[in-house]
């Protein structure tokens, strides 16, 4: 009583009449809580796209150097028809499958081994030393890759110390692959741990109570339930390669580029940028579908 | 809070780029000259190539004149000419731009001209750097020369014992899987000036003017050379540790590469071919928003006396266009004025070919010539 006058004569506090406010109409403070990130989905991710696909269909006056806003699919025609940039686009996409494929092989056994067979204190120090690379450059890494696969590195000194001929690997496609699996491999573990520990032991016990064997048990129990896991974690090794311009630059040969170097030049060096727009939509589109296809999968799940 | 104004910033962002007319055409700037170099305004900022900046030069020019210098390096011409773009122009005042950068500064109306009057060395400059066409539009001088240098043919003398002596040593088998060049559509020059040379009915005059016929020429002999090509490099560091790595024994340089390998102990030589080489320039260009000009002029007369000239020469591995450096090159590091050729005689300049904005318009004012996105788009073609 003595406090509601206290209220009274000092009067409302604004804090207390806008908890008021919300409180009469809950509809206002649902709409404050979501607006902020939804504004920001809308004007940084939704509007920056839409600029990208807009400027797609413009075209580069070749004289001023200016951009003309007219409709045109000229350079959409381009990509399609010219065989350079099918060529380019195909060896991204394939580096991509193939590296995920490679992360895929490599970090089943792994991540297997992390989660079904190594006691906790084992299994701590395997996270750690999976995660501990992405606390380091990505640059120093590849630069290190660089250093191992050149002619004078580390790879051919110890072939030859074993009496081998050397492997002239450096600054070929063989190289970025290398460096592409090696880079992308934690961001596959990780999930692929996380699905395979998630599978109760009961259902090892069930399968084998069926009298379903080892290659058994795992093709019908483990791989179905771990697929989410592969699948989210192909997600990263694949967009990651498909969106890196860096590694083809570092370590890849004449004959590298991704469709990440062809926007980087159109940006930078040749100032097209609806042509680098209109490029720059393969992968988008590419991802789309590719994360339609994961979400059917149910990949989110144990992301 | 915080995010709510970056939104706010954003919001506001996107609207100005949304309306600015940040591509209409432009035109060369006209000419505002000051009637003299007045009082320091205190403050000057330069985009510059890095090594183009030292303190060595840039301290005591800060002391003498009371100009702060703010020093901003870039990567490349094409990041040169969008920070003198950026923000509408004027955040600069003044740019080291190379010659494959300038006529797009110059035609784009981001810089002013410069009143040689002002300049107090450029009647020393050598002839062919007063009024280069790289940097001299209409008689209007857009930038005052500052250094240059060729693109030399550089190989590992250890594993090739005979001094190569002509570019064919990049495009025959020889040297298969052991050459590099530079990842940079300009390098197509580099092959229309072997042409040039080699195939003298394609009629090419100017590695640097190509009609359709004669870029596709080009574009047929790079792609005969990419399977001998161990990597195309895109910075200097990357051609020093190829060569240091035995990836590849010969290659198109800059003589920063051979010192920096001599430096490192590495046997490799460097020369320009009988056919002639391509050759950078680089002009300082005054922003034509500059709010610091007498600062700018003070740092023109600054960087091109012969002591400056000299210490910049050196510090990078290249050659003034003030010959008067010469004494003061021989001072800091004896016998570089001749290592350096600037006193050598005009033949030697002649068969140097410096670099210059591909324009859809040759010379002769006929509009067949290739503009630097078909180049650009042809070296695409090239490396695959």
């Amino acid at each position: 009583m003595s406090a509601a006058m206290d209220n009274s004569a000092v009067g409302p506090r604004p804090g207390n009449r806008l908890s008021a406010l919300f409180w009469r109409r809950p509809g206002l403070s649902l709409a404050g809580l979501v607006l902020p990130p939804v504004l920001w989905m809308v004007l940084i991710y939704i509007a920056a796209l839409a600029v990208l696909f807009v400027a797609a269909f413009w075209s580069v006056d070749d004289f001023t150097g200016e951009i003309v806003r007219k409709w045109t699919l000229a350079n959409f025609q381009e990509i399609v028809t010219s065989p350079t940039y099918r060529r380019i686009a195909f060896r991204t996409i394939g580096m991509a499958a193939l590296v995920t494929l490679t992360d895929a092989v490599l970090a089943f056994p792994v991540a297997y081994f992390m989660a079904r067979v190594a006691g906790p204190r084992l299994r701590l120090a395997l996270i750690t030393a999976v995660v501990l690379p992405l606390w380091s450059s990505y640059l120093a890494r590849v630069y290190a890759w660089r250093l191992i696969l050149s002619h004078d590195g580390a790879l051919n000194w110890g072939l030859k110390a074993l009496g081998l001929p050397p492997a002239d690997i450096g600054y070929t496609n063989v190289a970025m692959w290398i460096v592409f699996s090696y880079i992308w491999l934690p961001f596959m573990i990780m999930p692929v741990y996380a699905a395979l520990e998630r599978i109760p032991r009961n259902y090892f016990e069930a399968s084998q109570d069926l009298g379903a064997r080892g290659g058994r048990t795992f093709l019908k129990v483990v791989l179905p339930l771990a697929m989410p896991g592969l699948v989210a974690g192909s997600i990263f090794s694949f967009s990651l390669t498909l969106g890196d311009y860096i590694t083809p630059v570092l370590v890849g040969g004449p004959g590298s580029d991704f469709i990440g170097n062809v926007v980087y030049s159109n940006v930078g060096v040749a100032n097209n940028i609806p042509f680098a727009a209109a490029y720059a939509t393969v992968p988008l589109v590419l991802m789309a579908g590719y994360l339609w296809l994961a979400r059917r999968i149910g990949a989110f799940d144990v992301m | 809070m915080k995010t709510n104004r970056m939104r706010k910033a954003m919001v506001a962002a996107m609207a100005v780029a949304l309306t600015s007319p940040q591509f209409a055409m432009a035109a060369p700037a006209k000419p505002n000259y000051p009637a003299k170099i007045g009082k320091s305004e205190g403050q000057l900022n330069i985009v510059a190539w890095e090594g183009y900046a030292q303190d060595d030069w840039i301290k005591p020019f800060e002391k003498e004149t009371g100009c702060h210098v703010n020093r901003k390096y870039a990567g490349s011409s094409d990041e040169m000419v969008a920070l003198m773009r950026s923000g509408g122009g004027g955040q600069y005042d003044l740019v080291s731009a190379s010659g494959d950068a300038t006529l797009r500064l110059i035609y784009g109306g981001d810089v002013q001209p410069l009143d040689m009057k002002l300049l107090t060395h450029w009647n020393d400059f050598l002839p062919n750097m007063k009024s280069p066409p790289y940097n001299t539009v209409g008689g209007l001088h857009y930038g005052m020369s500052y250094e240059w240098g060729p693109n030399v043919l550089m190989w590992n003398a250890d594993k090739i014992k005979e001094a190569p002596k002509s570019w064919a040593a990049i495009y025959s088998d020889e040297y298969k899987g052991k050459i590099t060049v530079p990842d940079n559509p300009i390098q197509i020059a580099d092959a229309a000036l072997y042409l040039m040379k080699t195939q003298p009915a394609l009629g090419i005059k100017n590695p640097y003017e190509l009609t359709k016929t004669q870029l596709e020429a080009a574009v047929v002999l790079l792609k005969k050379q990419r399977p001998l090509i161990k990597k195309y490099w895109a910075l200097a560091s990357d051609e020093i540790e190829l060569f240091k790595n035995g990836d590849a024994i010969i290659g198109a340089a800059w003589p920063y590469q051979t010192n920096a390998l001599k430096a490192a102990g590495m046997n490799v030589k460097d020369t320009v071919p009988v056919e002639g080489a391509t050759g950078w320039a680089d002009s300082w260009m005054l922003s034509t928003k500059s709010k610091h000009v007498n600062c700018a002029y003070k740092f023109l007369n600054y960087v091109s006396s012969p002591k400056v000239q000299a210490e910049q020469a050196i510090y990078f591995g290249e050659t003034p266009a003030n010959p008067k450096a010469c004494s003061a090159m021989d001072k800091i590091e004896a016998g570089s004025c001749e290592k350096y050729h600037l006193n050598a005689p005009a033949s030697y300049y002649k068969q140097i070919h410096f670099w210059q904005t591909p324009l859809p318009t040759c010379t002769n004012g006929k509009r067949d010539c290739t503009s630097y996105g078909d180049w650009q788009k042809a070296w695409q073609r090239v490396k695959g």
